[in-house]
C-alpha cells in the first residue's frame, strides 16, 4: 500500500497535466491565424478526403464538440494526415521517433558517463588548479547554444577535416534490408558521431556540477570521517564510501535530462539534418503542415511528461529520506 | 551601552540582500562581463563602424562580400552580402540585452506574483496555481516557443511572452517554498497578531525577503532568454527587423559558412553568446552562497 500510494496518485497527476496540454495544444492550432478547417485541411486534398477528415474530426461542428472529438481521435491515436507526406501523421511520427530517441540515449549515456566521472575528480581534488579552470569551462558549455556547438563541430569534423559526414543517417544509395541492420552499420554510427557528440558536450554539465556537489556534501557526512579515522586508503574513500551514495541523486536527474534534451534536439536535428522529431517539428512548422506539428509537438510533450514521472518516482523510492505519507 | 535599532524599511533590506559579490571571483567576473554587455549596447551607434545592414562596396565599387577579417579595415571581415561582421555583433547586443532584461522581468516578475499567492494563502489557491506550474513543467519548452513565434506575427515581444508563458514555473515553485517558511516566523504571526492585512504582511514583511531570490532567478532567466531567442532565429522564426546574434548564425548557416570555412562569421556571434549567458551563470552562483551559506561550496 505504502509504495502503491505514491504511483498511483502520480499517475493521476501525469494524466491530469497530459490532458491539459493536450487541450493547450487543441487551442494553439484552432486559434492560430486562417480558417479552422486549415488544422487538418489542405486545399488540395480531394473533396473525398476533404469530406472524410470534416467528418473524423467533427469541423464543421461547434468548437466544444471539435474539441471531445479530438480527445476521441486521439484516445485511438488517430492525428490526422500529413499535407506534404500525405500520409497519416501517427505513421511518420513512429517512422521518425526512434531516431530521435537513438541520438537523445546515446548522447546522455556518454554524457553522464563521463560527467560522474569527471564530477568525482573534481571534488576529489577540490580548490585545485584544476578546479579553478575546469569550473569556468564546464559553465561555459551550459552557456553555449547548442546549435552554435554542431556548427562548429561540423565546420571542423566535417568540412575543414573530411573525417564525419554532413549530415543524415545515411549515405546516399545505401540500402539497408533491416532497422537493426541500419542502426549497426559504420555509415550510420558515422553519421550519428558529430550531432551525439555536439548534445554530449553540452549535457555533461549537469551531471558533472550534481557529482561534484552531491561528492562534496557525502565527504563530509560522518561515515566518511569514520573511513578515514579508520585509515582506509583514500581510493576506497572515495569510490566505496563517496561516489556510491552521492551517485543516486545524479542517476535520477537522467530521466528530466531526457526531456530537457529532447527540447534541445529541435535545433541539433535541425543542423545535421538528422530525420527525428524535432526536425520534423521545425519544417512542418515552417511549411504550415499543421497536422504533423501537432503530433510532433504532442510526442515530444508526451517523452517529456513520462520522463518528469519517471524522475519524480525514481526519487520517491532510490532515496528513503523522501517519504510520501 | 544602550542599543538602538532604527527599523528598516523593506527597500533598505532589498538594498542590503543585493550588496556587490565582493570576494566571489565567479560573481564579480560575471558583473564585469554584463556591465561591460550593457554598455555595449548602449553605445552601439558609436562603438560599430557601420550600419549592421548596410550593404558595403570597396574602393573599386565591388560589393564587399566575404572579406577576410582585417581586410578593406573590416575588423571581423563581410558576410556574404557585404555586411560588416563586428557592426552585426556590436548590435546583436542590443537585441540579447532587450530579449533578456525583458524576458527576465515577466519570468520573475509572474514567477514572484504566483509564488507569494499561493504560498501565502495556501489551500486550494495554492492548489490550483500549483497544478498550473506542473502543466507548465510539461509543456516542451523550445517547440512551445516555436509554435507561438511562429504563428503569431514572428516579433521578439512574440518570443518573450512566449517564454515568459512557460519559465515562470521554476521561480513560482522557489518562492512559494520560501515563502511557506516565512509565513511561520515570529515576526509575521506578530503582524497578523496586531491585525495587519494580509496585503501589508505580504508587501512589507515577506516580499522584501525574497526579493533577492527572485532577482536571482530573473538572471538566470536572461540567459534562457537569450539562448532561446538565438535558437528561435536560428531556425527561421526571429524577428526580421532584429540583428540579433541568433540571426547572424542563421546567415551563416544559410550562406554556406560551414563548407567555405568562414570561422570569422560563425565563431564571433557563439562567443558572445556564450560570454554573455555564462556571465549571469556566474552571478547565480556566486549570490546563492551569498544569500544561502549552508548551500556554500
Amino acid at each position: 500500500m505504502s509504495t502503491l500510494k505514491p504511483v498511483l496518485s502520480r499517475t493521476f497527476q501525469l494524466i491530469l497535466v497530459l490532458w491539459a496540454v493536450v487541450t493547450i495544444l487543441f487551442l494553439m492550432f484552432r486559434l492560430m491565424p486562417g480558417n479552422p478547417l486549415a488544422a487538418y485541411i489542405d486545399p488540395t486534398f480531394t473533396l473525398e478526403q476533404q469530406e472524410a477528415l470534416i467528418r473524423q474530426f467533427g469541423l464543421d461542428e461547434s468548437l466544444l464538440r471539435q474539441y471531445f472529438t479530438y480527445l476521441g481521435n486521439l484516445l485511438q491515436g488517430e492525428l490526422g494526415y500529413s499535407f506534404r507526406y500525405r500520409t497519416p501523421v501517427a505513421e511518420r511520427i513512429w517512422l521518425l521517433l526512434p531516431n530521435t530517441l537513438i541520438l537523445t540515449f546515446s548522447s546522455l549515456i556518454v554524457a553522464y558517463i563521463f560527467g560522474i566521472l569527471a564530477g568525482a575528480w573534481l571534488a576529489w581534488r577540490r580548490a585545485s588548479r584544476a578546479e579553478a579552470f575546469a569550473l569556468p569551462i564546464v559553465l561555459a558549455t551550459r552557456a553555449m547554444p547548442e546549435f552554435w556547438l554542431g556548427m562548429v563541430l561540423l565546420a571542423i569534423f566535417s568540412f575543414s577535416l573530411g573525417i564525419f559526414p554532413a549530415g543524415g543517417t545515411r549515405s546516399a544509395g545505401t540500402e539497408y534490408e533491416s532497422l537493426w541492420s541500419l542502426y549497426t552499420s559504420a555509415d550510420f554510427l558515422s553519421h550519428l558521431a558529430l550531432p551525439m557528440l555536439t548534445l554530449a558536450i553540452y549535457s555533461q554539465g549537469l551531471p558533472l556540477l550534481l557529482m561534484r556537489s552531491n561528492m562534496l556534501d557525502v565527504m563530509k557526512e560522518d561515515f566518511v570521517t569514520m573511513a578515514k579515522v579508520k585509515g582506509l586508503s583514500p581510493y576506497t574513500i572515495v569510490i566505496k564510501h563517496g561516489a556510491r551514495n552521492a551517485l543516486l541523486p545524479v542517476m535520477t536527474s537522467f530521466a528530466i535530462s531526457v526531456g530537457y534534451q529532447l527540447q534541445g534536439n529541435v535545433v541539433v536535428e535541425s543542423v545535421f539534418s538528422w530525420p527525428g522529431l524535432g526536425r520534423e517539428l521545425v519544417s512542418a512548422v515552417s511549411a504550415s503542415d499543421y497536422p504533423l506539428a501537432q503530433g510532433a509537438f504532442l510526442m515530444i510533450a508526451v517523452v517529456v511528461i513520462l520522463m518528469n514521472l519517471i524522475a519524480d518516482l525514481l526519487y520517491t523510492f532510490l532515496d528513503p529520506r523522501i517519504s510520501h505519507a | 551601552m544602550l542599543e538602538t535599532t532604527v527599523p528598516e524599511g523593506p527597500v533598505i533590506r532589498i538594498f542590503r540582500a543585493m550588496k556587490l559579490p565582493v570576494g566571489d571571483n565567479f560573481a564579480m567576473a560575471g558583473l564585469i562581463i554584463y556591465v561591460i554587455f550593457a554598455l555595449t549596447a548602449i553605445f552601439a551607434p558609436v562603438l560599430a563602424p557601420y550600419e549592421p545592414t548596410e550593404i558595403l562596396y570597396t574602393v573599386d565599387y565591388d560589393l564587399a562580400s566575404d572579406l577576410l577579417p582585417g581586410q578593406e579595415g573590416h575588423i571581423l571581415g563581410t558576410t556574404s552580402l557585404g555586411r560588416d561582421i563586428f557592426s552585426q555583433i556590436v548590435f546583436g547586443a542590443r537585441a540579447a540585452l532587450l530579449v533578456g532584461l525583458t524576458a527576465a522581468f515577466m519570468v520573475a516578475f509572474i514567477g514572484t506574483i504566483v509564488g507569494l499567492i499561493s504560498g501565502y494563502y495556501g489551500g486550494w489557491v495554492d492548489t490550483i496555481l500549483m497544478r498550473l506550474a506542473d502543466v507548465a513543467f510539461g509543456i516542451p519548452f523550445l517547440p512551445f516557443v516555436i509554435v507561438i513565434s511562429a504563428f503569431l506575427e514572428p516579433s521578439i515581444w512574440n518570443t518573450v511572452i512566449a517564454m515568459a508563458l512557460v519559465l515562470w514555473r521554476d521561480t513560482a515553485r522557489v518562492i512559494r517554498s520560501q515563502v511557506l517558511t516565512l509565513r511561520s516566523r515570529g515576526y509575521v504571526e506578530a503582524a497578523r497578531v496586531s491585525g495587519s492585512s494580509d496585503f501589508k504582511i505580504i508587501l512589507r514583511h515577506i516580499a522584501p525577503n525574497i526579493v533577492p531570490l527572485s532577482l536571482l532567478y530573473g538572471s538566470i532567466a536572461i540567459g534562457w532568454a537569450i539562448l532561446t531567442e538565438a535558437s528561435i532565429s536560428f531556425l527561421g522564426f526571429g524577428d526580421p527587423n532584429s540583428i540579433s546574434w541568433g540571426f547572424m548564425l542563421q546567415d551563416a548557416f544559410a550562406s554556406q559558412a560551414l563548407s567555405r570555412q568562414a570561422y570569422h562569421w560563425f565563431i564571433p556571434p557563439g562567443l558572445a553568446i556564450i560570454f554573455v549567458v555564462s556571465a549571469g551563470f556566474f552571478i547565480s552562483r556566486g549570490y546563492e552562497n551569498l544569500l544561502f551559506p549552508k548551500l556554500g561550496r
